[in-house]
């Protein structure tokens, strides 16, 4: 069984490592081994992890996403030999928590596509935190919003209820697929972070009022809702989309009805694409297609065109 | 797994259901968005494409991700599936 890897990741000072120590001191949380990276005041976030938890690896220098995918790899797969020897206690999962100003792209893409770690490890979730004060802060912020599975508000006992408000409401709109949950002092049950399932296709129980999104930075979301989608079609149209607009398409998550007794998920965080997965049975009655995209320039109505024109092409 | 490279286990995350039925639509549907920009694609031996462009010059490609990777350097420009004439020409 591959053991579960959760990326978490947020802004500098929005309360990482707050919900981390939190979270390690959970009774529930079971044996963790937690990998952060230094880098300005990653001092700090080590001494605090230290004193929490032993299992911590320090990665020596730089940032985790540009400089140490190779790092990761390899702390990873030093962590199996570790447990194997006996040298470290049963860990059953792993965080690897992102330097503030990190990407986390490629660490995502580190997961999936390092042979042996994709092997042994299986990524859960990317978790993001919000600092519920201060929003959003720049593009890296907003990219960290983008890829992120569930998202944290912290410092919930300090940010006005008005403030909250227009910040869950933003967060909606920049990404409809996240679960959002907001935390005073890094307070988050580790069974809400951290549920067992991968990409849970109820993610996408969408309402139907999702529309185009507009959204500062220019990112903004989109769903498409179609029926049946040839799935030779769709594998053909969706590389050759990321190829041109790779950059721009930070996230695309959904459920395609292939014709099949279930859909098959798909997952995509820029270039990073997650094995599709064809589940046994939908999670309603809806059978239809629905695909959110977010980027920078993502427009409902062409993607859909242009969906459709290759749908049509491949069933001539 | 990369989208570009796209490789799990030497097979492409886009191209491992289907088989021969499927295999023989993404030639003919790639052939077809293909030439909408002046190139060509055909199949090699059931597991790699062969890539033209109208001066002859060929291209041997193993997946769908390099498909679009070598096309473009072809081509040396992006080829973008939001392209509002090969959607119309798709569409036709």
């Amino acid at each position: 069984m591959k053991t579960p890897v959760v990326l978490v990741t947020g802004f500098l000072g929005s309360g990482k490592t707050t919900l981390i120590s939190r979270l390690l001191e959970h009774p529930d949380m079971g044996e963790t081994a937690v990998i952060v990276n230094e880098l300005g005041e990653i001092g700090i976030d080590h001494h605090l992890l230290r004193r929490i938890d032993e299992r911590t690896v320090l990665l020596s220098s730089g940032c985790v996403c540009c400089v140490l995918r190779g790092d990761l790899a390899d702390e990873l797969r030093d962590l199996l030999d570790r447990r194997d020897a006996k040298d470290v206690p049963p860990f059953q999962r792993v965080i690897v928590e992102t330097t503030g100003v990190a990407d986390p792209v490629p660490i995502v893409m580190t997961l999936l596509s390092d042979p042996l770690v994709r092997h042994h490890y299986e990524l859960e979730s990317v978790v993001a935190t919000v600092d519920g004060v201060h929003g959003l802060r720049g593009p890296e912020s907003l990219k960290q919003v983008a890829v992120a599975d569930r998202l944290v508000i912290t410092k919930a006992d300090v940010a006005t209820p008005a403030g909250r408000a227009g910040l869950e409401e933003q967060l909606a709109r920049l990404n409809p697929t996240a679960h959002v949950r907001a935390a005073a002092f890094g307070e988050v049950a580790p069974d809400w972070l951290f549920d067992g399932a991968v990409r849970d296709p109820r993610d996408l129980e969408l309402g139907r009022d999702h529309g185009r999104r507009e959204h500062d930075h220019d990112v903004r979301s989109c769903v498409l809702f179609l029926e049946e989608v040839d799935w030779t079609a769709f594998g053909l149209w969706l590389t050759m989309l990321l190829q041109a607009r790779g950059q721009d398409i930070l996230r695309v998550k959904g459920l395609l009805n292939v014709g099949g007794d279930g859909p098959v998920l798909v997952s995509c965080v820029q270039h990073a694409v997650h094995p599709p997965l064809h589940l046994d049975e939908w999670p309603d009655e809806d059978r239809r297609s629905r695909l959110v995209f977010i980027g920078r320039g993502v427009v409902a109505e062409e993607l859909e065109a242009s969906l459709r024109a290759f749908d049509r092409a491949a069933r001539r | 797994m990369c989208a570009l490279c796209g490789v799990i286990l030497n097979e492409h995350w886009a191209e491992q259901d289907g088989g021969r039925r499927a295999r023989m639509l993404r030639v003919a549907l790639l052939d077809r968005v293909l030439g909408h920009f002046g190139l060509s694609l055909t199949d090699w031996a059931g597991g790699l494409y062969v890539l033209r462009d109208r001066k002859g010059t060929s291209a041997v490609v193993r997946d769908l991700g390099s498909v679009w990777s070598e096309a473009e350097r072809l081509l040396g420009r992006k080829l973008d599936p939001l392209d509002a004439g090969l959607v119309a020409e798709l569409s036709r």
